[in-house]
Formats: C-alpha cells, sequence, structure tokens
C-alpha cells in the first residue's frame, strides 16, 4: 500500500504539467457542479421565498364559506401541538369582501383584520407601511399604495365601505403598506381584530387560522399532520404546495435539468481522467515492468494507478471547491438588479459541496480502473525486450 | 548435479503461432551455487530467451525451471513474483531504473516491493551497497541525473538489495565502455566471491566470458559448447 501509494506520488510529481493540467480539468468539473448546484438552489429558494415567504403556508378554514371559526384561541393551541417543532407565525384572520366608496368612484376590495403583533410574523407588516402607521384604534385601517393611488385616498381620509349584507362603516385611513404583490397592494385593506369583527359581524370568531413553517417544502406533510390533530370535519386545512403545482413542477425540472447538466460534466470529467491515466499507463511502462520483473504483485501495480486517480481526485475537488465557491460568490456579487441586489443570492450548501466532491474523488478513482486494468496486464517480458 | 541453485530441464522455447521459430530445443542446463557463469553466443542463438526463462520472466513451451531444488511449473503469477523478489536478481543492458526516484531509492526499491516500507536497518544496507559500487557520492540523484556508468552500478546496487541467490545479467555493459566494463565485472567477481552469490552474464565480449568460472554456448537454441575451469 505504502509503496503504491508513494509511487502514485512521485509519479504525479514528476510529470507536473500532465498533473496540473488533469487538477484543472476536474476543478473546472467540480467548480460548475458547485456553481450551478448553488445557483439552482439559491434561484430556488429565493423564488420559493418570494412566492411563500411572506405568505401563508398552511391555512385552516371552515368549510363552508361564510362560516366561522368560533373559538380561535383554543383551534391555535391544538394546531401548534399537531408539530410543535415546524408551526410558526400562526395568526388568526377575519376577512370579507366589501365595497370601497369614495365620492368619485367604487371598487371591490378584501377587508382583512387581524392582530398586528401576530401578523408581524407572517406578513412582517410593520415593515411594509410605506407611509403613515398601523391602525390600532377602532375603525383605523390601512390600504395599499395601489389603493391609495387609484383611488386618490390619502393618510387621514375617511373612506367608506359596503358589506354584501348592506352594512356600512366608516373608516380612517393611518397608513400605506406596499406587499410588494400588485394584485394584492390593489385590493386589500388591512385592519385590526377588532375592526374587522364588528363590521363583518363574525362576533368572536375569524374566518381562518394561518401559519407558516420552518422547512416550507414540509408543508403537505405537516398540514396533514394539522388535519389529524385538529379531526374536524367542518375544517379544511390547505398548504401552499397543493396552490402552487405549477411553481413545484417548474422547481422540479430545473432540478432534473441541472443534474443532467452534473451528470454530463461528471462523464466528461472521467473520460479525461481516463485517458490521461491510459497515456500515462505506456508513458510509465517501463518503470511497471521492472516493478513486476522484481517482484511487485500485479494488484499492487494496479493500485498505483488507483491511487493516481483518487489523488486527482482530491486534489481537483479541493481546487474545484475553491474555484466553485469563488464563482458562486462573484456571479452574486457582482450580477445584480438594477436595485443593487443581487439577481441570485449567494448561498452556499456544503452538504452539496461535500457531495460533489465525493463524487469527484470516486469518479477519478473509478476513471483510473481502465489504465489499472492495462497495467494489471502489463508483462514485464514486453517491456525488457522492446527496451 | 545436487547443488544446482538452478537448473532448466527439457525446456523448449517456440515462437510464434503459424510461423514458428525454435528459440530454445530442449536445453538441459544446471548452475551451481556459487558459480560464476559467462552464456555466449551469437545473435539470436537463444541467450535472452534462456536467461528470461530461468528468470522466470518467461515461461518455456515445454520443460521446466528448477529454482532451489523447486520446480517453477506449477507456480501462480503471485508465488513466481515472490520468488524473483526473493531469490533473482536481474541487471539488463539497459538499467530500468525509476526516473522518478532518487538511487538510493531505486536500490531501496526490491525491498519495498517486499516490505512496503524501508525501515533504518534496510537504508543501511542500501547505502552499504551503494558504497561497494561507489556510488555514495550521487545517492541522492535522481536516476536521470547520473552517468550511464553510475546508472548500470545503481541496477547492480538494486539487483543486490535483497540478497539474492542468483543474479541473472544479460549483457549489463553493453552500453559500457571498455574501462567501466573492467569495473564492473570486477564488481560482480568481488561480489561472488565475498556473498557467494552465483551469476550467470551473458556477454559478447570473449574478454570477460574467459574470465568465468564456466562458458555456455549457445548455438541456435541448443548448447554447442561447455567449458567448465
Ligand atoms: N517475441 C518473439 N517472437 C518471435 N520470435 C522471437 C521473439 N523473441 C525472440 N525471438 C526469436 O528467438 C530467437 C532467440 O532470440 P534471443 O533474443 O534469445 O537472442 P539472443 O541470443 O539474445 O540475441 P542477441 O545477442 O542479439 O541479444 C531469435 O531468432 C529471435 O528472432
Ligand atoms: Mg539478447
Amino acid at each position: 500500500m505504502k509503496l503504491a501509494f508513494d509511487i502514485a506520488l512521485r509519479f504525479l510529481k514528476s510529470s507536473k504539467g500532465q498533473t496540473i493540467l488533469i487538477v484543472l480539468g476536474i476543478a473546472i468539473g467540480v467548480s460548475v457542479q458547485i456553481f450551478i448546484g448553488s445557483l439552482i438552489t439559491g434561484l430556488q429558494k429565493s423564488l420559493v421565498d418570494k412566492t411563500v415567504g411572506s405568505a401563508p403556508q398552511i391555512t385552516v378554514a371552515p368549510q363552508e364559506d361564510g362560516d366561522f371559526i368560533l373559538d380561535p384561541q383554543a383551534e391555535i393551541k391544538t394546531i401548534k401541538a399537531a408539530n410543535p417543532e415546524e408551526i410558526t407565525n400562526l395568526v388568526a384572520v377575519t376577512q370579507g369582501p366589501a365595497i370601497l366608496k369614495t365620492p368619485a368612484e367604487s371598487t371591490t376590495i378584501i377587508l382583512r383584520g387581524f392582530d398586528w403583533g401576530a401578523a408581524q410574523g407572517i406578513y412582517k407588516i410593520a415593515d411594509r407601511v410605506v407611509k403613515g402607521e398601523l391602525g390600532i384604534n377602532e375603525n383605523e385601517v390601512i390600504i395599499g399604495k395601489d389603493l391609495s393611488k387609484n383611488l386618490n385616498v390619502a393618510i387621514g381620509d375617511a373612506i367608506e365601505m359596503i358589506t354584501p349584507t348592506g352594512k356600512t362603516g366608516e373608516f380612517l385611513v393611518t397608513g400605506f403598506f406596499d406587499l410588494q404583490v400588485k394584485s394584492l397592494n390593489e385590493s386589500w385593506i388591512l385592519t385590526n381584530n377588532g375592526t374587522a369583527q364588528t363590521f363583518l359581524e363574525t362576533g368572536e370568531g375569524v374566518s381562518q387560522i394561518e401559519m407558516q413553517v420552518n422547512d416550507v417544502f414540509a408543508a403537505d406533510e405537516v398540514a396533514m399532520d394539522v388535519e389529524k390533530r385538529l379531526n374536524d370535519e367542518t375544517l379544511i386545512v390547505t398548504n401552499w404546495k397543493e396552490e402552487n403545482v405549477a411553481l413545484l413542477s417548474g422547481l422540479s425540472g430545473q432540478t432534473a435539468s441541472s443534474l443532467m447538466i452534473q451528470v454530463f460534466v461528471l462523464i466528461s470529467v472521467v473520460l479525461g481522467i481516463a485517458s490521461v491515466l491510459a497515456i500515462s499507463v505506456v508513458q510509465k511502462s517501463r518503470q511497471i515492468g521492472i516493478l513486476k520483473a522484481m517482484g511487485m504483485h500485479n494488484p499492487k501495480a494496479s493500485l498505483v494507478f488507483l491511487f493516481q486517480g483518487f489523488l486527482l481526485g482530491i486534489l481537483g475537488a479541493f481546487v474545484g471547491i475553491a474555484l466553485g465557491i469563488g464563482l458562486s460568490w462573484s456571479f452574486a456579487t457582482f450580477v445584480t438588479n438594477p436595485d443593487g441586489s443581487s439577481l441570485v443570492p449567494f448561498y452556499i450548501d456544503w452538504v452539496f459541496i461535500g457531495v460533489s466532491a465525493g463524487i469527484a474523488v470516486i469518479a477519478s478513482t473509478l476513471a483510473a480502473l481502465i489504465p489499472a486494468i492495462r497495467v494489471s496486464k502489463l508483462d514485464p517480458m514486453e517491456v525488457i525486450k522492446n527496451g | 548435479m545436487d547443488n544446482f541453485v538452478v537448473e532448466v530441464k527439457g525446456v523448449s522455447k517456440v515462437y510464434g503461432k503459424t510461423i514458428k521459430t525454435v528459440a530454445l530445443h530442449e536445453l538441459n542446463l544446471g548452475f551451481k551455487t556459487g558459480s560464476f557463469n559467462a552464456i555466449i553466443g551469437e545473435s539470436g542463438s537463444g541467450k535472452s530467451t534462456l536467461l528470461n526463462i530461468i528468470g522466470t520472466l518467461d515461461r518455456p513451451t515445454k520443460g521446466e525451471v528448477i529454482i532451489n531444488g523447486v520446480s517453477t511449473r506449477n507456480m501462480s503469477k503471485g508465488r513466481l513474483a515472490d520468488l524473483r523478489n526473493e531469490t533473482l536478481g536481474f541487471v539488463f543492458q539497459f538499467h530500468y531504473l525509476l526516473p522518478e526516484f532518487t538511487a538510493l531509492e531505486n536500490v531501496l526499491m526490491p525491498y519495498r516491493v517486499a516490505h512496503g516500507k524501508a525501515d533504518k536497518e534496510s537504508q543501511k544496507r542500501a547505502r552499504e551497497i551503494l558504497n561497494l559500487v561507489g556510488l555514495e557520492k550521487v545517492e541522492n540523484n535522481l536516476a536521470t541525473n547520473m552517468s550511464g556508468g553510475q546508472q548500470q552500478r545503481t541496477a547492480i546496487a538494486r539487483a543486490l538489495m535483497n540478497k539474492p541467490k542468483i543474479i541473472l545479467a544479460d549483457e549489463p555493459t553493453g552500453n559500457l565502455d571498455s574501462q567501466t566494463t573492467d569495473s564492473i565485472y570486477q564488481l560482480f567477481r568481488k561480489i561472488n566471491q565475498e556473498l557467494g552469490t552465483t551469476f550467470v552474464i551473458i556477454t559478447h565480449d570473449r574478454r570477460v566470458a574467459e574470465k568465468a568460472d564456466r562458458i555456455v554456448e549457445i548455438l541456435d537454441g541448443r548448447v554447442s559448447l561447455d567449458i567448465i575451469k
């Protein structure tokens, strides 16, 4: 073992140019893998984050439209108990459609009321207020910045709303919010829970309970836990995954294509190593021949080349990791949106990098298998006869 | 008959399948322990073929090779390799040193093939052998950074490393000038006398052959002359 390893090391050292070239080849392969892998993962993370990061990921609502959850606090406790580790940011929401009337025009909106403090978790509402402040008193509301523009409403204005049942109410606009989704900015009016409950006449009840989960991709499983725990046929549990099938299939398509790229990169790396080592077998045939004449066994002679593949793989993987991280970082730093933020955030997944490096080392060693077999078949007589 | 360290019995070697070249014809030959033997004969007579068969690098078409009283006919490749490592030392016309290693490391190679690591004692021994062949000054030179004569002497030192019973040399001085040739044969003789190592040397040089204990001449794959002094 030791001798085979030492000889492998010497062979690599003695043909430095060849070694550097092949290490560079592996390194570029590994770095491309890491770069593409992190790019795709970063992209997907930011995409999912943009989609559901500030939105409910699981919602519990009554089966029948227009019904209410009568004891939200008790239900929230039950839900939390279904999976305490995963479930976070629980908030009870009272909501309903209404018609907003200004002197000039009227438009349909959705009035949503929640406890501002509890809503901070999902909606980060305090950070979303771009002008004015949250309405904490009775009959105070905040409206989307697009709606305010459309209807020409200013802070301090009073607006009038009518419920589908014909009830009317007057509300004071205390601020504008920007949820960064135009349709929400145009159609949502947010208020405190008490105001919504009174105006929509839900009593102590709420329309739905919303929550987030720590692992967004486990939302469907957590939703099942919640459903089991609640064990209530009048309630329906939905999660973001079932409502975003197109996005998810897009993501898995992306993952598959990135996997394909990685497989092909790997194949080209393996072919490169195998061919360079095959040439090296010819170059080193004298040495191998005399070692065998001296009594080196065939498997040991093969081991010399397996070690070379292994060493090249290790070296290539290390250089590749450095290159790949550098590449990902440069991409995140220099490829930016007009506002200066990264197009794709810098994201390092050490597990993924470890797996890529591990595969590169294994593949390099396996690539050395073909030359190693040739070595074991080399007859010292051939070398000694032909000088 | 009994103290042959190596013996070939009825050895034939035929090359080729369609056009057959018979390189050796049922040869019978034995070399005594501690003897110093020269094999001569014209080019193409079968000398190298014989030596390679004795060295178990090549297998005879017919017959058997007996080394240390044991037939090698049914030995596996691994057993033959071990046998070569322990009992045989080779010197060829070309030195076949590993250019990636120094003279000392090359000399240690047969030991490391057997034991993996070179311990203190083996390193001491390798240095002693290098001393013996007069190379103590260049022991740390890479094999490529030595003269032809130094390279060949390193190869001889390497052949001696595992204290082989037999040294098989195929025109070991073929590439060297006459002065270096002389010093190398003196060295062989010295090793032969001091260590009792058996030598079988192929040479074209009649002058060299005449200094041997025994001269075997091969002609067309047969022994045509066998002079024991
Ligand atoms: N691989 C081979 N295939 C076919 N014929 C071979 C082969 N090797 C050797 N021969 C033939 O066997 C015969 C003996 O060759 P060998 O190499 O033993 O000669 P030699 O006595 O060592 O000659 P030289 O003094 O030139 O080295 C020659 O006729 C040669 O052509
Ligand atoms: Mg010859």
